[in-house]
């Protein structure tokens, strides 16, 4: 019984320090290899724009560059949770000025700005937000807890009350992020959703966009810092004046983000 | 005079250590990471209750369903042999192997409001996606292979001459099946049972993209978790922590019905 429980206990040690191994690995891999790994988190808006501008980047400083995607808030809460990513780049300034507040990230830069759209099938004959309020349609919104969601709310309460109440009362799906909402409304399930009007483009005409009056629009800025515990901080801010100027600025440009303000 | 342990004997304890080890520290993790009273506050939280009946509830008539229409299909597939069995077999089976993602986009595209049988959903007045009834489909489809599967191999190995004697005291094969096979294969049903409640409880991906998500209505636990993962990483954690709880508890539940089954028609 004695040698078994020994051999647990090595066993454990065993299997804690082969983890260890394998940090210690990855790191040297990364850091005596030619290429330096930059890890990029940014918010699921930003997917195309990214992809497409990555590659330039790559070249240009030898990096290899890892694009992880998902909704902002998540992305933060992964920051929270120790995990090293070298930029992180929000569909709001919230996100990064509370990562900021907690000694997390780099002072934050706004670098784009998106328009908050409604969303509908290319075939719908939804032309505005009072349409939307009609009993019987499937209204698909972000989860408060993401960007969107919250903007969305956000210009819901301009409106009258009554229209406020009816179109959240229309509501059949909170998303965990933008390509939830996109993705119901392509399969015809939704009949109306808020998006970004960079959403409606990345969809090449499946989907089309309808502005919302100027009251109405919330004020969609994109902010983005480098995580204190980066472990490419130099090459991070890299990436992040970038942002603004070069070859994934026009990359944002051309899938519809606004510059910054 | 103690023999020493062979080789093989210390290795075979280490991997189990190992296995033991990697297997249980995340979800000791959750419990020591979230106080008992954190865990009675989460269930207190609006939304989390809802969750867990939701989850409860289309779990339930998921495995159900699973069992009513898989255990006399899995009886076929074990005790006929027919031309291209193994292709049917394999068919039942595929649905284990996919990713949680495609079984989403699978029920889209077939029964989804613009897929192949969409029209033929709606024409019959039937509701999927945004409703429970979304949630169930869902459930059914990734849990009932691993339900099949074990029933299968459960009928399959109940010995022929069992059921011939029935047979030959003048007992239908209805009769057969009901008093004779599943009273001999209830170990395996009940063990397929509890690996598909498991599924079926802890399904995620397939639900959100088929049937998005919306408190009391198709927002399951493992939904809920994901929701507040990112804005209040406590009430996830507890609200994980319920989860393993009542899995464990229909877990044990099931294996503790199935030993006294059992103990109770043990040979005579």
């Amino acid at each position: 019984m004695r040698w078994a429980l020994a051999l647990a206990a090595a066993a454990l040690l065993l299997g804690a320090g082969c983890g260890d191994d394998d940090d210690d690995g990855g790191d040297a891999g990364s850091g005596s290899g030619d290429t330096t790994r930059l890890v990029v988190s940014a918010a699921s808006s930003m997917t195309e724009a990214l992809e497409a501008c990555a590659p330039e980047f790559e070249d240009a400083e030898d990096a290899d560059v890892r694009l992880s995607f998902a909704g902002s808030d998540e992305l933060a809460a992964q920051i929270r949770q120790g995990a090293r990513v070298d930029v992180y780049a929000a569909a709001n300034t919230s996100l990064p000025e509370e990562l900021y507040g907690e000694d997390l990230l780099s002072e934050p830069v706004e670098f784009a700005t998106n328009e908050f759209v409604l969303a509908v099938p290319a075939d719908s004959e939804i032309e505005s937000v009072e349409d939307v309020a009609q009993p019987g349609i499937k209204v698909v919104v972000g989860s408060e807890s993401v960007p969107i969601g919250s903007y969305t709310r956000e210009s819901l309460a301009k409106l009258p009350p009554g229209q406020e109440q009816a179109i959240l009362g229309n509501v059949v799906s909170n998303e965990p992020d933008v390509k939830g909402i996109v993705g119901k409304l392509t399969q015809g399930a939704g009949d109306a959703g808020f998006v970004y009007v960079t959403d409606v483009n990345a969809t090449g005409g499946d989907l089309k966009a309808i502005d919302l009056p100027d009251d109405l629009e919330p004020d969609v800025t994109y902010g983005a810092g480098v995580p204190t515990e980066a472990r490419e901080p130099e090459l991070g801010h890299e990436f992040l004046a970038g942002l603004t100027l070069g070859p994934c600025a026009t990359a944002l440009e051309e899938a519809g983000f606004g510059p910054s303000p | 005079m103690k023999r020493r342990p062979g080789r093989f004997a210390v290795l075979l304890t280490l991997c189990l250590a190992v296995t033991l080890t990697f297997l249980t520290l995340p979800i000791v993790a959750i419990f020591l990471d979230s106080s008992p009273a954190e865990l009675i506050d989460s269930l207190g939280e609006e939304g989390a209750l809802d969750a867990l009946w939701l989850s409860l509830k289309t779990t339930a008539i998921s495995i159900t369903i699973i069992l009513l229409v898989g255990t006399p299909a899995a009886y076929l597939l074990a005790t006929r042999s027919f031309r291209g069995k193994a292709f049917v077999v394999t068919l039942v089976e595929l649905p284990l192997v996919l990713p949680p993602a495609v079984a989403g986009i699978a029920l889209l595209s077939a029964v989804g409001p613009s897929g192949i049988l969409g029209g033929t959903v709606e024409a019959a007045g039937v509701e999927l996606t945004f409703e429970t009834a979304g949630v169930v489909v869902a459930l059914t489809f990734v849990a009932s292979p691993f339900y099949v599967r074990q029933a299968m191999a459960a009928f399959a190995s109940v010995d022929g001459v069992m059921l011939d004697a029935s047979r030959t005291l003048g007992a239908s094969e209805a009769r057969g099946f009901l008093r004779v096979m599943i009273p001999v294969a209830l170990p395996g049903l009940v063990a397929g049972t509890a690996l598909a409640l498991g599924r079926a409880l802890g399904e995620f991906g397939a639900t959100l993209m088929f049937a998005g998500s919306f408190q009391g209505i198709t927002q399951t636990v493992p939904l809920a978790i994901y929701d507040r993962f990112s804005t209040e990483f406590d009430a996830a954690l507890a609200l994980s922590a319920v989860l393993v709880a009542v899995s464990a508890a229909i877990l044990l539940s099931v294996k503790l019905v199935h030993g006294s089954e059992v103990l109770g028609g043990a040979p005579r």
